[in-house]
């Protein structure tokens, strides 16, 4: 069988519903990026209007920016990653990566170049505008919304509304602080307590009538202090849902900390003030709302249900050979939906990392097998594939093989999270993100991503306290510092175990230190005590959780237990012994700690 | 000169065709040969690239400039099948020796060929001509020209390798234009308005000397030569042997520092 017999022209592919781009805005940048350089826009402004559009500063130098593009609710048709390939090839460094929150990353950019980009997104109507700042963040939906077996609902709509209210609206242009929502399907694919507001769709039986709502948390959030939200109430109706944003909003501008960088995310006011206390606020300021602005201001929520087709093929596949790992890649990678017949396929990426090539082949992978015509991103620096048929899985796979996408254990344990760390951000002590990518390629190495008792289990690594990667909700985390012997220094996790983002969000609990090139050692080992010491039909997952809860009955009891077992992995070896050791990932000469000026607060 | 400034630095599509039919064009192909006799343009002669690298010095040039029919008042458009990069080359090269009637055609071979536009495999029979010579050492920069001229005010020294290559390593006071961001998806360069406010954000432009190297033979940085003349820069420079030259040569390299930016890439 030959690619070509396959290529077929697509005139039918769905757009988009909604251009999110302002073309002025890229004008507008570049202009105000000349003046700057002239000296007529002092660096606070200009920093802060840089964020505002999209474009952090990079890693010692502030010629180059990273530009963050954002895709609510995690949309992405095959034409958009088509024009971010070839943005990726001009302006940046050739590859782009997916992040964390649905965003996808441009690197190196020079800071000249980034109105061409903004330009260049225009173009497929896509924005980076508010990505970074104090704004509202991109909108985050999970990416199984709308093919979950266990939702009540699709909240896909509500999100990209949520988006296109915020988006450019006057309220949300200079809050204390970045502002966060993620919808999800279900309690167990979303991440809804760690998040400034965070939404699960349900349902109630309202006089024989089935209304619609959400359940709503408030006040969570990572960082390097972490909380877990709290539930408004115990039913939102979807009318209420504009207004609850609204009112949240107004009482975190009108209260929230403007003058204490450290402290200021909406979490920290909610803690401060009390929950319950916050809790009357926000429906005080809910019901002014709804009161004033009824009439006028609605969510503008398109409920036209997607076109659901299967593209053609003119080619018979039949009697095509399987390749090799197919039902290893099935097994890890594949979810079947709630619609029969169809499934969504998770694409991982090493750290959430992927060429421009990659991604040209991936558009076009996108219209030949996903019946909705669009991919999805999800939580994992990951890309979501949905309806596709199961008789294209196999032709599916092959077609991954080829383009170096097949990679299996995308929903497992061997797709671990690595923030950008040194490789670009300001502030990392740690190479994080190569280390995310070295136990990768060591997990699949070892066949762990086909152990069902890691399945459900997760490492995230963060290249310091900031928590970009989210480690503190990792089955194992860790986030990166430097280490020291006598006057040598070498780069250093804090590790943290059992943390988890389901219906028993609890953050990991600390357990000890370990040397960057002892991190893999020391992950194998808990996975040996760990089978040493397992029931019958236990996860790595549920073993930590008894643990940290001081259920466990078997030798290894606590946390102490679990470091005492560590303990001589952790040594440091002399620099004659071993100078492998004082040096980090990705670096061949010895280890120093080095930071610039963060930007995460501006 | 003023014949120069009505020369446009690519030739469109049907343009060629035309002159093909007027037999008043020479077309270069500068694939490979093999590449060559199984199709090419019609009336096209072959000079692979690397026949022309193998020995570039101007005598030499003048004899394969001469033997493909050409003289001082032949129009010739060259075209590759990489974006144009190598067909850059052997322009400038044809430029240098004092020929002044060569543009590049707008697009590679594939795309030509993807367009279902003529193409056939017979070789042309070629009468020989005499060509002058007349060097411009103007669009020539050595590595010593580079040394010396580092000082100078008005100077745009332009790398166009890839941004990581760049930010490895790269000629002290350079910028980077990595060669992908001249071109279009079907023509190897940006329409002029275009490529104009791109250059004009990024400071280039005006009156300064501007200088392209790329890695090793001048393709990358040929390509970019071509790109600053078509929004009518006057005074711009190729250094030939670039950036493997320079290297050989140990001079001074800069470098971006203290970050692991190749952890980023995918490959
Ligand atoms: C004090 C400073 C910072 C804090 C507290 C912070 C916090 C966070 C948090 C909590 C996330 C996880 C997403 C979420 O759950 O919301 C995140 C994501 C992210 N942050 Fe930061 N951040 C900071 C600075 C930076 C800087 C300076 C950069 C680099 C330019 C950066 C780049 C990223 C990236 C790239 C992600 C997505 C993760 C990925 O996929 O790589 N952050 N940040
Ligand atoms: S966790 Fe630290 S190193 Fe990683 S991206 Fe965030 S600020 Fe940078």
């Amino acid at each position: 069988m030959k690619v070509s017999n396959l290529k077929q022209s697509h005139p039918d592919t769905p757009k988009p519903k909604i251009n999110w781009a302002r073309i002025e805005e890229a004008e507008d940048f570049a202009n105000t990026v000349k003046l700057f350089r002239q000296g007529k826009y002092d660096e606070d402004s200009f920093r802060r209007y840089r964020l505002q559009h999209g474009a952090y500063g990079t890693r010692m130098t502030n010629d180059y920016a990273m530009v963050r593009i954002k895709l609510p609710a995690g949309e992405v048709y095959p034409h958009q990653l088509e024009k971010i390939s070839q943005l990726s090839e001009q302006f940046s460094i050739g590859n782009a990566h997916f992040s964390t929150r649905e965003n996808i990353q441009l690197h190196w950019v020079i800071l000249e170049d980034v109105s061409e980009i903004l330009r260049g997104l225009a173009e497929v109507g896509l924005t980076s505008r508010e990505a970074c700042g104090n704004s509202v963040r991109n909108v985050m939906c999970s990416p199984l919304s709308g093919v979950c077996p266990d939702e009540e609902f699709d909240s896909t709509p509500y999100a990209l509304a949520t988006a296109r209210f915020f988006l450019r609206n006057p309220l949300s242009q200079n809050l204390p602080r970045k502002f966060k929502f993620n919808f999800t399907c279900c309690e167990k694919h979303g991440m809804v307590r760690m998040v400034d507001v965070g939404l699960i769709p349900q349902t109630r039986d309202l006089d024989g009538a089935i209304q619609k709502g959400f359940k709503i948390f408030l006040g969570g959030g990572l960082g390097n202090k972490s909380f877990v939200g709290y539930q408004l109430e115990e039913f939102t109706p979807e009318e209420d849902l504009l207004y609850t944003s609204i009112a949240v909003i107004r009482i975190f501008d009108r209260l929230g900390d403007r003058k204490n960088m450290a402290r200021n995310r909406m979490r920290y006011l909610v803690n401060d003030m009390g929950w319950e206390k916050f809790q009357n606020l926000v429906l005080k300021e809910r019901a002014i709302v709804r009161a004033t602005q009824s009439v006028i201001t609605r969510l503008d929520i398109d409920h036209t249900p997607s076109i659901i087709k299967r593209p053609i093929r003119i080619s018979d596949e039949s009697g095509s050979s399987i390749p090799d790992g197919y039902t290893r890649w099935l097994k890890t990678n594949t979810l079947k939906q709630k619609q029969a017949e169809y499934s969504s396929v998770f694409i991982t990426l090493e750290a959430g990392d992927i060429t421009s090539n990659q991604i040209t082949s991936l558009a076009a992978i996108i219209r030949e097998f996903s019946s909705e015509g669009h991919a999805r991103t999800g939580f994992l620096q990951n890309i979501a594939l949905r309806y596709v048929h199961k008789d294209d899985l196999p032709l599916l796979y092959s077609k991954l093989l080829t383009v170096g996408l097949a990679k299996s254990g995308a929903l497992t344990m061997a797709a671990p999270i690595g923030c950008s760390g040194t490789t670009s951000c300001n502030l990392a002590l740690t190479n994080s993100h190569r280390l995310a990518k070295e136990i990768q390629r060591k997990f699949l190495e070892l066949k762990l991503d086909q152990d069902d008792d890691l399945c459900d289990s997760s490492i995230k690594i963060s290249g310091c306290p900031n928590a970009c990667a989210q480690h503190g909700i990792a089955t194992i985390g860790f986030f990166g510092g430097g280490g020291r012997v006598g006057k040598e220094m070498y780069p250093n996790y804090q590790m943290s175990l059992g943390g988890r983002s389901d219906g028993e969000t609890i953050l990991g609990a600390t357990c000890h230190r370990i040397p960057a090139k002892r991190v893999i050692p020391v992950i194998l080992k808990i996975i040996e005590l760990f089978k040493q010491n397992k029931k019958s039909d236990d996860t790595l997952k549920d073993w930590i959780h008894r643990i940290i809860n001081g259920k466990e009955d078997s030798e290894i009891k606590s946390i102490l237990d679990i470091r005492k077992a560590l303990d001589l992995l952790t040594i440091p070896p002399t620099k004659e012994e071993d100078p492998d050791f004082y040096t980090d990932y990705g670096s061949d000469s010895s280890y120093h700690t080095k930071t610039g000026k963060g930007e995460c607060a501006a | 000169m003023s014949q120069e400034k009505t020369i446009k630095t690519t030739t469109d599509i049907d343009s060629l065709r035309s002159e093909i039919r007027d037999k008043s064009v020479r077309v270069i192909d500068v694939r490979r040969e093999d590449d060559y006799k199984h199709s090419h343009i019609p009336t096209a002669v072959n000079l692979p690239l690397a026949n022309l690298l193998s020995d570039d010095s101007p005598e030499r040039v003048l004899k394969l400039v001469n033997a493909m029919g050409i003289d001082d008042e032949t129009r010739v458009v060259v075209y590759d099948d990489t974006f144009g990069a190598l067909a850059s080359r052997v322009a400038w090269t044809l430029e240098y020796i004092g020929h002044s009637g060569v543009s590049l055609l707008e697009t590679t071979f594939s795309n030509w060929k993807s367009l279902g536009l003529e193409n056939d495999n017979n070789i042309p029979e070629i009468q020989s001509k005499e060509h002058s010579i007349h060097l411009k050492p103007e669009i020539l920069a050595t590595s010593n020209y580079l040394e010396t001229s580092k000082d100078k005010p008005n100077i745009i020294l332009i790398d166009n390798r890839e941004r990581l290559n760049y930010l490895e390593q790269h000629i002290p006071g350079a910028i980077s234009l990595p060669y992908r961001t001249l071109a279009t998806p079907d023509k190897i360069l940006r329409p002029k308005e275009d490529m104009k406010r791109l250059l004009d954000n990024r400071g280039i432009s005006g009156n300064s000397e501007i200088i392209t190297y790329c890695g090793s033979v001048g393709t990358l940085s040929g390509l970019a030569y071509y790109a600053l003349k078509s929004v009518g820069l006057p005074n711009v420079k190729l250094y030939v042997r670039s950036f493997k030259e320079w290297k050989s040569l140990e001079k001074p390299i800069a470098k971006q520092q203290d970050a692991h930016y190749w952890d980023l890439s995918a490959e």
